[in-house]
Parts: C-alpha cells; sequence; structure tokens
C-alpha cells in the first residue's frame, strides 16, 4: 500500500531487511501510525507550499496582494486560526491512537512477555492466567490476525521494543510493566530493534517476529512441546558434555538438561532461530561457531566472554549440539 | 574462472556471514577474529597453511574446509558449488596496495 522507505544493508539483508522497514505497516496497528505519519507529511508538504507562495507575493506580488498579506487579517487566519485548529485536530487525532495502540482490536489475544536485557531479548509465551508455560530468546512467534498483548518489561536500564511494521514503539522501563499490542496480518518475517539507547552494543540489538498462518502456527506449537530428543550423534552429545564443562551451562538454559543458567539466552530452541547474537546474524555452522568462538569481535562489550581457548573441534561438537536443539 | 563472478561471491559472503571470523577489507561489520585477516589473502601461496593457493583447491575449501583441512575450526559453509567459485574470485580481488 505504502511506499517502502527502507535502505538494506550489511549482512542482515536476507533475513528481514536491515534496518527494519518503516512506513510499511503489516496489521492495524502499524497501519494507524503510518496514517498519522503520511498525513503529517502531507499537511507539512502543503504547509510549505503555502508559505513558498506567500514569500513569493510578499516579494514580487501585486501591490493589492503584499496589502492583504501584511494585514491584520491574514495575520489572524494564517498565525492564530490556522494554527490552533490544525494543532488541536492532530492533538485529539495522536492521542486517540496513542490509546488505541494499546486497546485490544476485537477476538481472544495471545499473551507475552519480552524482557529487554543489556543487549538482547528475553521471551516469555503466558499462558491465561499470565503464567510462562514457554522461554525463548530473540525471536517471537505469532499467528496472523490475531492480537498479542505484550508485557515489556526490563532488569537493567531502559530500552525500546520496536517492530515498525506491527506497532508503534513503547519504552521498557525497569520497575514498571507497560503493555503494547502487535498484529500481523499477513505471514511473514519482521525486524524488530531496541529504539532507547541502552549502552555499548545497542545498535546491534535486534530481534524478529515470525508470523505464521493459523495452522502453520498450532503445528509449530505443537512441535514445540512435543519431547525432546537425545543428541543425534557422538560429535553432538560431546558437544552436549562440552557445554557443562565449558562452563556455557551457567549462563544459558536448555530445558530438559542440567543447564539452567539465566544470565544469557534461553539456548531451547537455538538451533531453530534464524539469527544469533539477537537478530544480527543467519544462523549457520559458520556463524555459531564464529559466535561461540569470539563474540568480543562481532558484538564489542556484548555480555558473553570469548571461548578463543577451545581448540577447534570443541566449537565444532558445541555447534553441532546446540544446532540439534531445535 | 572467466565465467566467476567476485561482485556476487561477496554478495554470498554477506549473506552467509564469513565475517563473522574474518576481516574482509571492504566489509565493515562484523570483523570476526577467530580466523585469519583475509585483506591480503590474493598474494598468499597457501590456504590455511597447507593446500596450495588454486582457484579450484580455493573454491573448494570455501565450501568445505574440514575436506581438505581436517580439524580446522572453519566449518563446511552452506553455499552452493557455483557460489564457491563466485567466493573464490572475490577473494583473489584481496590484495594489499
Ligand atoms: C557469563 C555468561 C555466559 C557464558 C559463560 C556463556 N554465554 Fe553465551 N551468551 C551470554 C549472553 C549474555 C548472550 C547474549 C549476548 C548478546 O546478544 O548481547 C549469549 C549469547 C549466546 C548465543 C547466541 C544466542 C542467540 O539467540 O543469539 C549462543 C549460541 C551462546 N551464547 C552460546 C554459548 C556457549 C556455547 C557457551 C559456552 C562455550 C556460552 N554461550 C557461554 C552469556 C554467556
Ligand atoms: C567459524 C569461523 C569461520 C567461518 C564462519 C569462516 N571461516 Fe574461513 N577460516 C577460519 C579459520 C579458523 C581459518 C584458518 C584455517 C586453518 O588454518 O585451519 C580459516 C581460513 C580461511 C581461509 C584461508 C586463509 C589463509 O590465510 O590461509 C580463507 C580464504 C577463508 N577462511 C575464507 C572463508 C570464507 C569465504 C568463509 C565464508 C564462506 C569463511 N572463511 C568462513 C574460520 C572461519
Ligand atoms: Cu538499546
Amino acid at each position: 500500500m505504502w511506499p517502502r522507505i527502507s535502505t538494506p544493508s550489511g549482512i542482515v539483508e536476507g533475513l528481514a531487511g536491515w534496518p527494519p522497514p518503516v512506513l510499511d505497516p503489516a496489521g492495524p496497528y502499524a497501519g494507524s501510525v503510518a496514517a498519522l505519519s503520511w498525513a503529517l507529511i502531507a499537511l507539512a508538504a502543503g504547509i510549505f507550499l503555502i508559505v513558498l507562495a506567500a514569500l513569493w507575493i510578499a516579494l514580487r506580488g501585486r501591490e493589492r496582494l503584499r496589502a492583504r498579506l501584511g494585514g491584520e487579517r491574514a495575520i489572524w487566519i494564517g498565525g492564530v486560526v490556522f494554527p490552533v485548529v490544525v494543532l488541536t485536530a492532530l492533538l485529539i487525532w495522536g492521542l486517540t491512537l496513542t490509546r488505541n495502540l494499546s486497546e485490544p482490536a476485537g477476538g481472544p489475544e495471545l499473551r507475552m512477555r519480552v524482557s529487554g536485557e543489556m543487549w538482547w531479548w528475553r521471551v516469555s509465551y503466558l499462558d491465561g492466567n499470565g503464567r510462562a508455560f514457554m522461554q525463548d530468546a530473540n525471536e517471537l512467534h505469532i499467528p496472523v490476525g490475531r492480537t498479542i498483548a505484550i508485557e515489556l518489561v526490563s532488569p537493567d536500564v531502559i530500552h525500546s521494543f520496536w517492530v515498525p511494521q506491527l506497532s508503534g514503539k513503547l519504552d521498557m522501563v525497569p520497575g514498571r510493566r507497560n503493555l503494547i499490542r502487535i498484529q500481523a496480518d499477513r505471514p511473514g518475517t519482521y525486524a524488530g530493534i531496541c529504539a532507547e539507547y541502552c549502552g555499548g552494543p545497542h545498535a546491534l540489538m535486534g530481534f524478529l517476529v515470525v508470523a505464521h498462518a493459523p495452522d502453520d502456527y498450532a503445528r509449530w506449537l505443537a512441535a514445540r512441546r512435543a519431547p525432546r530428543a537425545a543428541p543425534p550423534d557422538r560429535q553432538s552429545a560431546r558437544g552436549a558434555a562440552l557445554f557443562v564443562s565449558a562452563g556455557c551451562a551457567a549462563c544459558h538454559r536448555i530445558a530438559g538438561t542440567p543447564a539452567n543458567g539465566q544470565a544469557g539466552p534461553d539456548l531451547t530452541h537455538v538451533g531453530s532461530r534464524r539469527t544469533l547474537g539477537a537478530g544480527i546474524l543467519p544462523n549457520n555452522r559458520g556463524t555459531m561457531i564464529g559466535w561461540i568462538g569470539n563474540s568480543q569481535a562481532i558484538k564489542p562489550g556484548n555480555r558473553m566472554p570469548p571461548y578463543t581457548v577451545l581448540p577447534g573441534e570443541d566449537l565444532q561438537a558445541l555447534a553441532a549440539y546446540l544446532e540439534a536443539q531445535r | 574462472m572467466p565465467e566467476a563472478d567476485p561482485a556476487a561471491g561477496r554478495d554470498v559472503v554477506q549473506r552467509v556471514g564469513c565475517a563473522s571470523c574474518h576481516v574482509f577489507p571492504d566489509i565493515s561489520w562484523p570483523r570476526g577474529a577467530l580466523g585469519p585477516n583475509l585483506g591480503d589473502f590474493a598474494d598468499q601461496g597457501l590456504i590455511g597453511g597447507r593446500v596450495p593457493n588454486r582457484p579450484d583447491l580455493l573454491a573448494a575449501f570455501v565450501r568445505d574446509a574440514p575436506a581438505l583441512i581436517p580439524g580446522t575450526t572453519m566449518p563446511a559453509m552452506p553455499i552452493s558449488e557455483r557460489e564457491s567459485r563466485d567466493v573464490a574470485a572475490y577473494l583473489y580481488t584481496l590484495r594489499d596496495r
């Protein structure tokens, strides 16, 4: 509907577009934001033309027109009535829109909680009572056509949750629980970013929202809840042991295993993630090893230590194990 | 390699994330440090200090490094044979000037 305004660049180009496209809404919440943006742009362009015309009249216009332009009436209309009317209308539009952004769009909602952490996203899927039944990180899976009510929290500093194609942006403030609603009306992958400077690698703090058709979503959820298989081969079994002995398990959780660390992203489904490093790298054997071996070269200042001491075969084994966590 | 396309090779390198382990002079981010800096790779005699630096061997190496250098940290990468020739052509444009 709207022209696409995005400048794809760099490594994640193939994933979802970086930076995420703005003014290209894929659901009702983002649609209302885009409509207001275009109205503002059109209005500003119109006013700019009027000012240019007035300037032309003032410099080159006929005497009679110049006199009218400089008259008291013109000042009252152009300087008082017009701004008051336009600004009041915009204020009402903006405030209603802000309220509607956190209002249900109708129909049964799904609930999630997203916690912004320096510099990644902790994701919980909530049941009807608000209790978390599934943990994940850096990726949100949603069905199309359903409204998702997302609680936004933060344990450290202020972050801001922004998926331009699905909603407005809302801050995640320590000690508060803010509510945002998002909805996608067509299946696809939508990139999100942190929109509030939160220190060091803030610019490398992204995530993805994956919107599935309803049937696909049901299948995806069933697969997530299915019992988990043991490491498929010897290499990944070795990786499983290394995950504990090398200390990864102290910071990362993998459901169904002794690994229950909470300082870093949940890795229970890391093998099926589309990205690594919080939305910044494609996910394949190479980037997995590159991240584990030396994430500090990729995302300087992030809170995972580099593992350059691990020999190649250990890194390969860890990557094989994590790839199997789907 | 007359039919290989260095520009297409660079796109492949960006897409699959080779830069998460290597520094490439014309890729500003990431600048990975697990593998060697490839700033003047074109003038090198050996690949990984072991394999002669020939176009066919380089194409095979970037696609499946462990097949040529068992035990290396560099894993097989998800690229097609065609793409691997483009990547090799791109790597031969990397030289210190
Ligand atoms: C001190 C805590 C800590 C330890 C120990 C640790 N990690 Fe991490 N890890 C993190 C944090 C924090 C992140 C998120 C970094 C970011 O994106 O800012 C992370 C991210 C990751 C990711 C990327 C996840 C994603 O979805 O993007 C992988 C994979 C990973 N770690 C694997 C490992 C492995 C394997 C080990 C052991 C060799 C390990 N980690 C040890 C804290 C740790
Ligand atoms: C997991 C990290 C990692 C990834 C991802 C990776 N490499 Fe490597 N690469 C290495 C390491 C480590 C070496 C050193 C090989 C050795 O000596 O065993 C290497 C060696 C090389 C060499 C030989 C360099 C020299 O000085 O001899 C080339 C060329 C190369 N890689 C290209 C690539 C390309 C192209 C890609 C993407 C398709 C890629 N690499 C992806 C880690 C990686
Ligand atoms: Cu931030």
